[in-house]
């Protein structure tokens, strides 16, 4: 089987355009990434396209009649959260394969504001309020307070996770926001699910990003002083757990797909240089730190409390500034993290750049639940 | 007889509402003794067929997580605690926690609570039809 490399990503800068349409941002971030590759749209074999807002209605199709209809096959992914990171390994499957050389992977998504979850559904009465909360930062505080529960996490540390994601994105000029939020800013913001507060929630935006990926063979033919190899693709879904039906496990899923991710890439959490974790709210951050073996179980708080997460520290995590400020398109989250991995490994991620990354982590968890993780390193 | 202003369950596993004798019901597996709420076929522990049967849950148990929610959709009074409890007996139920003063200092892991049948906070549905839901509170 053939390896496969990124040759070309790129995401558009995250924000609010709802004088666009969703084919027109996937079509932005696909272009960019065709560019990136040195590549057109006429060299695609075939594309894969992650959005959930409009799962039912041909989204790759769309994208492809914005910047050429060239009747490769389009397969169009919707799996939560971790939809970007789908499409990104289904084209990644195509290639190892056999079946595809050169394939083209988009992630996009529209959002609008406010709550995600707890719509509730079923016939009869709301149950939001009633039978507790289905809402994004209720159900990943209850994720959180089961941490403090076995570990004695506190609210502080939790808020310190926010306060390190802002930071990096002061120097990520994609990121939604660039602003710093001390701690006591973050403490103090609006009480949405305790422990989350307002600045512990990822920002609702809209955004795309997009992968040209090759076989080992075109990488060769095309140059690989830029490329990116990717040394492990895996996606899980929740194991059954005690708990995972009434309160869902995002652990279990994330700890067997880094299992496996080690295994695939025969690399260990030691080699890991930078990672990007899906840090929905600030309390899903500190778990992962934990699932994905970056800590032995109960050294999260640690870690988030001497800095080893942070740009500098031992293993940096979410130098983009994160969902919590670079933003949370949904379908398009997993492909801008590994954007943001593929960056530094190319040693162009300017004043955020990690030093000597060779290799990085992404990851992403679909709540209901999916865990996508990418190991990727850098070739040159 | 039924009686036709009974409220109705609040979901399909509360069961007596109206009675003076409500309960939540479970599914278990008479394989591998998981518990589910809601009927099923099948068990998705350990994957034995048609071997699952209703069971009565307790009305005890352990809070064992909890967010207190403070911002929520328009219309839900806030702020509540949304609490996560494991039942004597087996299986973990979802739902408010309620006659606490809502504040993380007066929140125990652990702490013994009862389940108790009341009305669904005053909610209706299109034809009127009151509800009784489940809710947690500290133990008596």
């Amino acid at each position: 089987m053939s390896d496969v490399y990124i040759m070309g990503v790129d995401m558009i800068k995250f924000g609010r355009f709802p004088e666009k349409t969703v084919p027109q941002l996937g079509a932005e971030a696909a272009l960019m990434a065709l560019d990136d590759a040195g590549l057109t749209i006429q060299d695609m074999q075939a594309m894969y396209c992650g959005n959930l807002g409009q799962a039912s209605s041909m989204v790759g199709q769309r994208v492809l009649q914005q910047i050429g209809q060239t009747g490769i096959g389009v397969v169009n992914c919707a799996n939560a959260c971790a939809t970007g990171a789908t499409a990104f390994r289904e084209a990644w499957m195509s290639i190892k394969a056999g079946v595809n050389d050169v394939v083209l992977a988009v992630g996009v998504e529209q959002m609008g504001k406010g709550l995600l979850g707890g719509g509730g559904g079923g016939t009869g009465i709301p149950k939001e309020g009633l039978l507790g909360s289905g809402t994004m930062p209720s159900v990943f505080a209850e994720a959180g307070m089961e941490h403090a529960r076995n570990h004695g996490t506190t609210f502080e540390q939790f808020a310190k996770v926010s306060v390190k994601n802002h930071h990096h994105s002061t120097l990520n000029p994609k990121a939604m926001y660039q602003i710093e939020t001390p701690l006591e800013t973050v403490m103090n913001a609006e009480m949405i699910s305790y422990p989350n507060t307002k600045l512990m929630c990822s920002v609702n935006v809209d955004g795309a990003a997009a992968a040209v990926l090759v076989s080992e063979k075109k990488a060769k033919e095309l140059g690989m002083a830029r490329a990116v190899k990717v040394r492990a693709s895996i996606l899980t879904s929740d194991p059954y757990s005690d708990r995972d039906l009434v309160m869902p496990d995002v652990n279990a899923v994330t700890r067997i797909a880094a299992k496996q991710a080690y295994d695939m890439a025969g690399v260990g959490p030691e080699d890991i240089n930078l990672v990007e974790l899906h840090d929905c709210f600030a309390t899903a951050e500190i778990l992962h730190y934990e699932n994905l073996g970056l800590c032995a179980d109960g050294e999260a708080g640690r870690m988030i409390d001497e800095g080893e997460v942070a740009l500098g520290g031992r293993v940096p995590v979410n130098v983009s500034g994160g969902l919590l400020s670079k933003g949370h398109p949904l379908g398009a989250t997993g492909i801008a993290n590994i954007y943001e991995v593929s960056t530094h490994l190319r040693g162009e991620a300017d004043k955020r750049q990690v030093t000597d990354a060779r290799i990085g982590m992404t990851h992403v968890i679909g709540l209901g639940s999916a865990c996508a993780i990418h190991i990727l390193e850098k070739v040159a | 007889m039924v009686d036709e202003s009974a409220p109705l369950p609040v979901v399909d596993w509360l069961k007596g509402a109206g009675t003076d004798d409500p309960y939540v019901e479970g599914h278990k597996c008479g394989v591998c003794s998981a518990i589910y709420l809601g009927v099923r076929s099948h068990c998705s522990k350990c994957g034995a067929r048609d071997q699952i049967a209703p069971t009565r849950l307790g009305n005890k148990g352990k809070l064992y997580s909890y967010s207190i929610v403070h911002r929520s959709f328009p219309g839900i009074e806030v702020p509540y605690i949304s609490a996560i409890v494991d039942l004597e007996g087996g299986g973990t139920l979802k739902g408010n926690l309620i006659n606490i003063d809502p504040k993380p200092e007066n929140i125990k892991f652990d702490m013994p609570v009862d389940v108790v049948f009341d009305d669904a906070l005053g909610r209706k549905d299109q034809d009127g039809n009151s509800y009784v839901s489940y809710f947690f509170q500290p133990a008596a």
